[in-house]
């Protein structure tokens, strides 16, 4: 979806706040959300795309309002709920409704250590036939989906070169909301900085974006 | 400008509740952080789903201390550190780090979540690399730990592309005309880590005491990797 997440390019967002000697969490409940978000994801109600896309979904005022971790919180509250994990109304009285039956985590102390490290990666091994090759000249294509992509507004209609080819992923715009898998190749796709943003840029910079096949066609 | 926006965008940093600075040459002390004498509405939220969720057998609150124990203190950028040391003081290590990150990477036990897929992006003198998520915040977790704060910020996520030189140039670096530069904007499950230059004169350290130089900063390619200054213990 075209929402204020998708910011590259985007300016008047002011100075980089830099924090020297940052702390991995600002507070005690920064690190219990992110523990929660990967403990609960182990219930695999949700997929990491349909997780992004939960923050996408935040009201756009909301978004730049909350800090990091409070965009998580509210995405974790508002998935957990959807999934049926809990009810909006536990939610606000923070207690199991009555007569609820309890469950076992997945994760528990004892195999904490190698879940939290390990996720099932998004590589696929299915034989998809790559439709560009090294060195040829695409086109990012102008769509604009309402759900998920990963297909940013500042490369659409743009020219770029494909540099590599990662291999074959599932695909996060279909994955997101649940409508399969459709594994396919992405590619390492190279944008001159001029092709992006005119010829003020310097002509020898360049950015480049992991681009699904779909998000293609030859240039 | 629209001034209205830039309070907006400030308002939102401070109610963010971190301490941060504007400028990361004069990031130091200048300013405390706010401690407040009740718990936040957010703390208190997660405490009251926290509960929620154990009451219900939904998470083992064990492993919630866990997971923050992993991250706060086992995963964070000294990974990534020892994989640059090896890679400047041994070529044929650097040499598959740079064809094929994930077995190099694996070589040295670094894999898993956020990290299954890295590839390893070499700076030189003539080639400057810089990492971004403009969609999110994806981040090489295996290597460097957790993002942040500025690297999952709107002023870093949107400029880093349209201006690249423009926010190294903040961070203090500036580069010359002679100098390429690319951005790799994380947006699919590729994960990058930028390969430092070795500082000149570091030729006579062990590979621990060049791991002890490398900074996160320069692993995602908003800094260089200097020598301390004279007179600093390594």
């Amino acid at each position: 979806m075209n929402g204020v997440h998708d910011m590259g390019g985007e300016q008047g967002m002011g100075p980089i706040q830099y924090e020297k000697d940052e702390p991995v969490f600002h507070a005690p409940w920064e690190g219990r959300v992110y523990a929660i978000n990967r403990m609960l994801g182990a219930w695999r109600k949700w997929n990491l795309d349909a997780s992004r896309h939960g923050v996408e979904l935040l009201a756009p005022a909301d978004y730049f309002r909350m800090s990091y971790y409070e965009r998580w919180l509210a995405r974790l509250i508002e998935m957990s709920i959807k999934s049926g994990l809990v009810t909006r109304a536990e939610v606000e009285s923070g207690k199991p409704a009555p007569g609820s039956s309890k469950a076992t985590p997945p994760i528990t102390a004892v195999n904490v250590e190698a879940a939290a490290m390990i996720r099932a990666s998004a590589r696929r091994p299915d034989a998809v036939t790559p439709r560009f090759k090294m060195g040829q000249q695409v086109r990012a294509r102008n769509m604009n989906p309402v759900g998920h992509t990963r297909l940013p507004r500042y490369v659409r209609a743009r020219s770029g070169t494909i540099e590599r080819d990662h291999g074959v992923f599932l695909f996060p715009d279909t994955n997101a909301r649940f409508l399969g898998e459709k594994p396919q190749h992405v590619y390492s796709v190279r944008f001159s900085a001029r092709e992006l943003w005119g010829n003020e840029a310097r002509p020898q910079d360049s950015v480049y974006l992991d681009l699904f096949d779909d998000y293609l066609e030859p240039a | 400008m629209d001034t209205t926006r830039r309070g907006f965008l400030a308002s939102t940093v401070a109610a963010g509740g971190a301490a941060m600075t504007q400028n990361p040459v004069q990031a130091a002390d200048e300013h405390a952080h706010d401690h407040q004498p009740l718990p936040s509405e957010p703390a208190l939220r997660v405490k009251s789903l926290e509960s929620l969720l154990v009451e219900k057998g939904l998470v083992d609150p064990a492993a919630l201390d866990a997971v923050v124990d992993i991250y706060e203190h086992q995963v964070g950028p000294r990974n990534g550190a020892r994989v640059v040391a090896r890679a400047w003081v041994d070529p044929a290590y650097k040499a598959r780090l740079l064809s094929d990150g994930r077995a190099a990477l694996r070589e040295l036990g670094y894999g898993g979540a956020q990290g299954e897929d890295t590839l390893v992006v070499e700076n030189t003198p003539r080639v400057h690399n810089l990492v971004v998520c403009t969609l999110c915040s994806c981040y090489p977790w295996p290597l460097l730990g957790l993002p942040p704060a500025w690297y999952k910020s709107a002023p870093y996520r949107s400029r880093a592309v349209i201006d690249p030189r423009g926010v190294l140039h903040e961070f203090g670096l500036t580069l010359g005309d002679d100098v390429e530069v690319r951005v790799w904007d994380s947006t699919a499950e590729l994960r990058y880590l930028v390969l430092p230059e070795r500082p000149v004169g570091s030729e006579h350290l062990s590979e621990d005491a060049l791991a002890a130089l490398v900074t996160r900063d320069a692993m995602v390619g908003v800094a260089k990797v200097t020598l301390p200054q004279k007179g600093a213990r390594l």
